[in-house]
């Protein structure tokens, strides 16, 4: 299948004019010819308008989105996928909402910084207006502040990492819980930092809320050992980690060094999975449409296990996250790679790069 | 099986190993360029022809409330016939083959479309996109040789059963839909075991589960939503409104089963002309043993034939009047065909290979005759063209055009 937006919550008595109206529009629903008189009308997938676009600081812009559909809401710290039509061609990328939780008209923002060569953030910086239409995914991620909340807190961001951790200090400073956090955030300068204004405003007006910045134009870049001289006391804080990869693996194993990996709290999204190793029987995999069999070891997920044995299969993000490479699980059981979780086959949809067999499977792909 | 015969002077034979590898880079190069310039145009081409066929449908559904009215039935059994064709046709058959998978658009994605005709798409994706486009005309491989029911080779052997063929022929043109989609099951493979039990019930029942909603569409809930139309207008006006409701529903009945049956007629001639007509040929499974990806594109291009016609012929036949550039690029948007036509004539030119084409009558002409023919023991190989030749016209205009572009004006 294909990378596609979230399904709307629609009202029982939608869904019933859906059900019966089928009969006469089958195989398209209802949906498909109410789009006809108002694109919004469909309820295939939650759209959003895009309402306006404030430019940021360090070349970033945020981009204030109207549901079409009520979204779930969101916890600060989580995001979704954001899909957008660039020269007839859907794109998707995931980014942090920046909002705050329960506006009071449904409205969410995200914030994106301009990446040359990019695909999409160059457009959200440059080309889009109000009154654009962009698709909108589920609301996801784990990255979000725990409850209860920890006593003390260390904030540690980089560059564009900084939204997750804007969001979550937002949270505390509405929660009136900035009691004791310490932020260390590295930008470029100044006036290169991503909601400069906005930190530095909370840091003057709270006294539990200490802002280090690092200007890695003028200053060395950040390393994990500078924490003992800008947070002496971070072996005794929970910690909230947001940036670029490389920043991300030297904290970890700072943290890992230290034994203290337990208060680490990080959003990454897991390397490439699926290569093996792990729980579960593994098995084989009978490929219905292409016709092809193929065996999975413990670990090997179905999009690999075919790959390997010639399928040619359609894969996007492999780890979960876009269901590009869904298919129709026709017969068997299956085993969540991530979470060792077991699903019998009842012709639903699953993603195969995260699912191996347990014994034999057979899927429509 | 005995062994068969390859058809004598099969161009497959006459290239070389180097000269089949130069060809399959050129018709490469051409997909890559054509895929290269993939974009907005060609987007706004099929949600146009998905809007216009979509408001069509419920346009002419909307006339034939009143199909009592005979003008209303015949416009609205227009509409309908012309609606289900471009649906399963320039949309429905295009859309599944992935032609617009480069749009990531799910709405208009080979993985989620399904189609207003009996064959459901999952089983259509597998006999059609993998077995017939991958073993195109493969005596043995290939389902859709004759789609194991005529005999459409003569080196196919011949049963007395096949002297039903030409009633056969005749029901599978005003079923075909129904031909298709219990052709999708490959009975084949079910008899040789190589499908479980378990995918051949799963199978059976998906196609009960669309031929439920296919005839509860047509021929319940459209000619119900008609008689009650009727029935309640003419109760108003003060007539007898049970025979103005059972008129109708029949009216309406009739007039969506004529529209089936027109949509079944015509993708059964356009489906039988890109492949059966005198011009293509058909190959044995030692012929195509090891073959490359050169050698690949030929045989697409000598199992196929294209039909001469009309930019609506062409819509109208979801451009599958270019048979012949369908099958080199089966996953290439169908309204790209046109334009690629010219350059892929110019490459068979060069190679020796000729360019199967014809007039709807003559290729719709041969089919008719190989299925008659072949109906009888015997039969032989029919006249095979030669190598493709432009006619002086069209190399006059490649000249002009080489001459009237100069590389820097």
């Amino acid at each position: 299948m294909v990378e596609t937006g979230a399904t709307p919550n629609v009202s029982f008595v939608r869904r019933q004019v859906s059900r019966i109206g089928r009969v006469m529009t089958s195989p398209l629903l209802p949906d498909d010819y109410f789009a006809l008189i108002r694109p919004r009308w469909s309820t295939r997938e939650v759209t959003g308008t895009v309402v306006r676009v404030n430019k940021e600081r360090g070349n970033a812009s945020t981009v204030v989105i109207k549901p079409n559909f009520p979204l779930e809401p969101h916890l600060p710290g989580q995001y979704l996928r954001l899909g957008m039509e660039i020269n007839g061609i859907r794109h998707w990328r995931a980014y942090t909402i920046t909002s705050d939780p329960d506006h009071p008209e449904g409205f969410i923002s995200i914030t994106s910084k301009h990446t040359e060569g990019g695909r999409m953030s160059p457009v959200l910086n440059q080309f889009v207006r109000s009154g654009q239409q962009v698709f909108l995914g589920e609301i996801e991620g784990e990255f979000t502040l725990p409850d209860p909340l920890p006593g003390q807190l260390l904030m540690v961001s980089a560059g564009s990492g900084i939204t997750p951790i804007l969001a979550m200090l937002r949270e505390l400073d509405r929660r009136d819980r900035l009691d004791d956090v310490v932020h260390v955030h590295s930008s470029r300068s100044a006036d290169d930092m991503i909601f400069g204004d906005m930190l530095r405003e909370l840091a003057d007006r709270r006294p539990g809320y200490r802002l280090v910045e690092i200007h890695t134009a003028d200053h060395a870049r950040f390393t994990p050992a500078d924490l003992d001289h800008h947070c002496p006391d971070w072996r005794d804080r929970a910690t909230f980690l947001s940036g670029p990869r490389e920043l991300i693996d030297a904290v970890e194993e700072h943290y890992d060094a230290a034994g203290l990996s337990d208060q680490l709290h990080t959003e990454r999204f897991q390397p490439v999975i699926g290569n093996g190793g792990g729980d579960g029987s593994g098995g084989t995999v009978r490929f219905r449409v292409s016709e092809c069999d193929a065996e999975c070891e413990a670990g090997v997920s179905i999009l690999v296990g075919g790959e390997n044995a010639g399928a040619k299969l359609q894969f996007g993000c492999r780890m979960g996250i876009c269901h590009t490479c869904v298919g129709r699980l026709q017969d068997g059981a299956v085993r969540d790679i991530r979470t060792g979780a077991i699903t019998e086959a009842s012709g639903q949809m699953i993603r195969v790069c995260i699912h191996a067999p347990e014994g034999h499977v057979e899927v429509d792909l | 099986m005995p062994k068969l015969e390859a058809t004598p002077n099969n161009p497959l034979h006459t290239l070389t190993a180097d000269q089949l590898e130069k060809l399959g880079q050129e018709f490469d190069a051409l997909h890559d360029e054509i895929y290269a310039e993939l974009g907005d145009a060609d987007a706004r081409y099929i949600r146009g022809m998905i809007t216009f066929q979509r408001r069509l449908i419920a346009a002419s559904r909307g006339v034939l409330l009143f199909s009592r009215f005979r003008p209303a039935w015949w416009a609205g059994t227009a509409g309908l016939s012309i609606a289900k064709i471009l649906e399963n046709m320039e949309i429905g058959h295009n859309v599944m083959h992935g032609q617009w998978d480069w749009m990531n658009d799910p709405n208009i994605h080979s993985s989620t479309w399904d189609w207003d005709t009996a064959s459901p798409a999952a089983a259509w994706k597998h006999s059609h996109n993998f077995v017939h486009h991958t073993y195109t005309y493969v005596i043995g491989k290939d389902k859709d040789v004759g789609y194991e029911i005529f005999r459409v080779d003569p080196r196919q052997k011949w049963r007395p059963g096949y002297l039903l063929q030409p009633i056969g022929n005749v029901v599978l043109m005003l079923t075909f839909e129904w031909g298709v989609a219990l052709h999708d099951l490959d009975f084949d493979a079910i008899k040789s075991g190589s499908k479980s039990k378990k995918q051949v019930a799963q199978e059976l029942k998906a196609i009960g589960v669309k031929a439920r909603r296919q005839i509860a569409k047509d021929y319940l809930a459209y000619p119900g939503v008609s008689a009650a139309a009727t029935a309640a207008v003419t109760a108003l006006n003060g007539g007898d409104p049970t025979q103005a409701a059972r008129d109708s529903f029949k009216a309406t009945l009739v007039a969506d089963a004529v529209a089936n049956v027109v949509r079944n007629i015509w993708s059964n001639a356009i489906i039988f002309c890109g492949h059966f007509p005198d011009q293509t040929f058909m190959f044995t499974e030692e012929e195509v043993a090891n073959e490359s990806r050169g050698g690949w594109y030929v045989r697409q291009l000598l199992g196929a034939a294209n039909i001469d016609g009309s930019p609506l012929f062409h819509i109208m036949s979801g451009n599958l009047s270019f048979q012949v550039e369908h099958h080199l690029f089966p996953d290439m948007p169908s309204s790209r065909y046109k334009e690629i036509a010219p350059r892929v004539k110019e490459i068979c030119e060069r190679y020796g290979l000729p360019y199967n084409t014809g007039p709807f009558r003559k290729q719709w002409g041969t089919v008719q005759r190989t299925i008659l023919r072949l109906a009888f023991p015997g039969g032989g190989p029919r006249p095979k063209p030669g190598p493709y030749v432009a006619p002086p016209e069209e190399r006059a205009e490649r000249e002009r055009l080489v001459e009237a572009l100069p590389a820097f004006p």
